[in-house]
């Protein structure tokens, strides 16, 4: 498989292969000079429907540290609403050139679609409320690296937010079960996919119940649109029931962790400093993000792809 | 012009028999074994063929005016034709939409003009279909408007609808309501259900569809109008028409092929060309829609055919418009799909269709010495796929391509001209 797009395509076997090309990477990034020639003359596009400073910066430092070419494109979501097509978008570039494209949409499927229309390599780079797979390579590398293991067998990991509109969640639930992990997702109800039917995870519409119990607490963004189609009564409803504040930080489990995707909203998902948290590992998260977007690329361009899952 | 359809079998409730039809000008001249062809008549084969009155669809998106990009009332006919449709009810969601006698008339001339299927165009039930004021149904009713429908969306005034109701029946008119309650579907690209949890894609819930059938039924039942409800997609939609035709109210309902066949599980691969409104359910609403057609609670196949040009369904599933073809491949659809006997699928497909368009005076007709040549001569064993160059539609989003259907339509003879020859469009 040439493409990064989704968890579930992914088995655990080359879930692991994957933790262990980012901890390759990860040692290369510890370097003086963080640079490997491994992908020179190859060309990665960043193709950004939405807006992502943070990913695309991320994506193109990973493409940079192995010496391939990046080219950037970012159509705004307004042009895209309008109607201009991404077949034109992608056809185009890769007349120029190009043997991966990492694409983010608003719109779920977009970069599965992409695939039919192109020959390069296509990566995930979030797709509506779908997948985020980078995301999730980058997050079970995160939890791995801190708790040590082959995987993540044994850990309890709390999910706690906006599981309906998040990608993050879908392919972290994938990535976390497949790596033996057990997950408790948290929140209210309208918050939660309306069918959760064979979803490999509990479900719990209380925080302060799960809080003492996780190893991973994982904090999701709240999108403040949220409030207008009353998925949540108040934005300070939602703090005080689904908020980390210093209280609930404090009834934490000794050693477990607090991880957030980015950006957090403070005042609302995060009511409190991570800097106060003895373990928050955010930042932590975005550092591996470079090492487990170069094992992608590498693996995709420099080693021959991503065995198909058979399961 | 004489036709002589040789070889065939004719349906009906009570059994079938072989036969020869002899057709001379509109009419059904002679019926019988072994006719000789007078001189200068056209001979059409019709061996292992059924001899069916063409079949009638109470729901063709015709793109014209305004979206001929995408349709024109002449490449539907042509499609319609080639389906075995002698007859189409041309939805008003044109642009400009049809709510004056102007765009009816004009409809209507085109459908003359390309003369291939007898298209009727339907009425909006609100100018412009805004929901906000009433068509002048009298008007358009004296230029041949029968049935009226803001299709597209449902009327979610419920005093709006009331009014309509109130005067449709007063008029004899049939109200076809789009069921669909809107501040309950906003942004939705597919069924609200697992399938759509999984994929984070924002859904459609049955209820949006089976709230507004509900509130329908009441109106009817308060008002006494024909209310016609489009394109069933709900086993509880199922359930709650069948429980309003035992209470006796002068309801129809229609069911589309591709609600019948195929299901939500069809956006796993993110294909555009799976987005419909309704949207495609799940397997036990298929089975639910497969029952209520067979016991007769969902009168007729109808095809929500609708055409977009090839650009519009590549783009992102929620930038991307709903709806599927569906004239040329209902026929096949509904014989490998349903277990209807074939004089069930002929009153699903024409017969009560007619009836609900009001055009039983010469469509849906048995076919018998004496009635309207409108005839459709179809294999209903003959199996086929899908090639979607080969579509006489001008657009391409089919979503058959590489199943297998059953039964095909070979001839097709309106008002006694053969318009369609072994498959073939003669004009
Ligand atoms: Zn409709």
């Amino acid at each position: 498989m040439k493409h990064f797009l989704d968890i579930a395509e992914i088995s655990r076997e080359s879930l692991i292969e994957l933790l262990d090309m980012t901890a390759n990477m990860a040692e290369i990034n510890r370097r003086p000079v963080p640079k490997v020639p491994a992908l020179r003359g190859k060309v990665v596009a960043t193709v950004f429907f939405e807006d992502s400073t943070r990913t695309r910066i991320s994506f193109d430092t990973a493409a940079k540290r192995l010496s391939a070419d990046v080219m950037g494109f970012a159509a705004s979501a307004s042009s895209i609403n309008k109607g201009e097509s991404i077949r034109d978008t992608i056809e185009t570039l890769e007349a120029i050139g190009v043997d991966a494209f990492v694409i983010r949409h608003k719109t779920g499927g977009v970069p599965a679609t992409v695939t039919k229309w192109s020959d390069a390599s296509i990566i995930n780079a979030g797709d509506g409320a779908n997948q985020h797979p980078t995301q999730a390579l980058l997050d079970s590398y995160t939890i791995r690296e801190h708790f040590g293991g082959q995987d993540l067998t044994g850990l309890r990991i709390s999910i706690v937010g906006d599981v309906r509109h998040s990608r993050v969640a879908r392919s972290d639930i994938q990535a976390f079960t497949k790596l033996g992990a057990a997950v408790t997702i948290v929140g209210p109800s309208t918050l939660l996919p309306s069918d959760m039917t064979g979803w490999p995870v509990e479900v719990c519409n209380e925080f302060d119940s799960v809080i003492g119990e996780s190893d991973v607490i994982y904090m999701l963004r709240l999108q403040r649109e949220r409030m207008n189609s009353a998925f949540v009564p108040s934005l300070d409803e939602y703090a005080q029931r689904f908020g980390l504040d210093k209280s609930r930080a404090k009834r934490m489990r000794a050693g477990s962790i607090v991880m957030h995707p980015g950006p957090m909203n403070r005042g609302v998902e995060m009511c409190v400093d991570p800097a106060e948290i003895p373990n928050s590992l955010i930042l932590r998260q975005v550092t591996n993000g470079v090492s487990a977007r170069m094992a992608v690329l590498f693996k995709l361009l420099g080693a021959g792809g991503i065995p198909e899952d058979e399961g | 012009m004489n036709v002589l359809i040789k070889n065939g079998r004719i349906v009906t409730a009570s059994g079938e028999r072989l036969s020869d039809v002899l057709i001379s000008g509109a009419i059904v001249a002679e019926v019988g074994t072994n006719l000789a062809p007078p001189d200068g008549c056209q001979v059409l084969d019709a061996s292992g063929c059924v001899i069916s009155p063409g079949f009638v669809d109470l729901h063709t998106h015709m793109r014209e005016p305004g979206r001929e990009e995408a349709e024109t009332i002449e490449t539907a006919s042509r499609a319609a034709a080639k389906g075995g449709y002698t007859c189409v009810v041309a939805m008003p969601n044109t642009d400009p939409a049809q709510d004056t006698v102007a765009v009816v008339e004009f409809v209507k001339l085109q459908g003359e003009r390309a003369g291939l299927c007898d298209v009727r165009p339907s009425g909006c039930i609100t100018l412009g279909r805004l929901g906000e004021t009433l068509v002048p149904f009298g008007a358009l009713q004296a230029a041949g408007v029968h049935v009226f429908t803001d299709d597209g969306t449902g009327v979610q005034n419920h005093t709006l609808m009331r009014r309509a109701m109130e005067y449709a029946k007063d008029l004899g008119i049939v109200l076809a309501q789009h069921c669909e309650i809107a501040s309950m579907t906003e942004g939705a690209v597919m069924h609200e259900g697992s399938c759509c949890s999984h994929l984070g894609l924002p859904g459609w819930p049955a209820l949006a569809e089976e709230l507004m059938v509900y509130r329908d039924i009441e109106l009817c039942r308060i008002t006494g109008a024909r209310v016609h409800i489009l394109h069933l997609s709900t086993a509880r939609s199922v359930d709650l028409v069948r429980a309003a035709k035992a209470d006796g109210l002068p309801i129809t309902a229609e069911a589309t092929p591709h609600h019948i066949s195929l299901t939500d599980e069809q956006l796993r691969g993110f294909d555009p060309l799976f987005k419909v409104n309704p949207p495609l359910r799940t397997r036990d609403d298929i089975e639910a829609l497969k029952r209520g057609l067979k016991d007769g609670t969902i009168d007729a196949i109808a095809t929500d055919h609708a055409p977009h040009a090839p650009h519009t369904k590549e783009l992102a599933l929620d930038a991307a418009p709903p709806g599927m073809l569906g004239l040329e491949t209902a026929l096949g659809v509904v014989l490998a799909e349903t277990d209807l006997s074939l004089a069930e699928v002929i009153d699903r497909m024409s017969v009560a269709p007619a009836r609900i368009a009001g055009v039983a005076d010469q469509h849906g007709c048995e076919v018998a010495v004496g009635s309207p040549a409108n005839i459709t001569v179809f294999d209903p064993e003959i199996t086929w796929s899908v090639v979607p160059e080969e579509l006489a539609s001008k657009s391409r989003n089919t979503p058959y391509v590489g199943r297998t259907l059953k039964g095909r339509v070979r001839h097709t003879i309106l008002r006694g001209e053969a318009v369609v020859v072994d498959g073939e469009a003669k004009k």
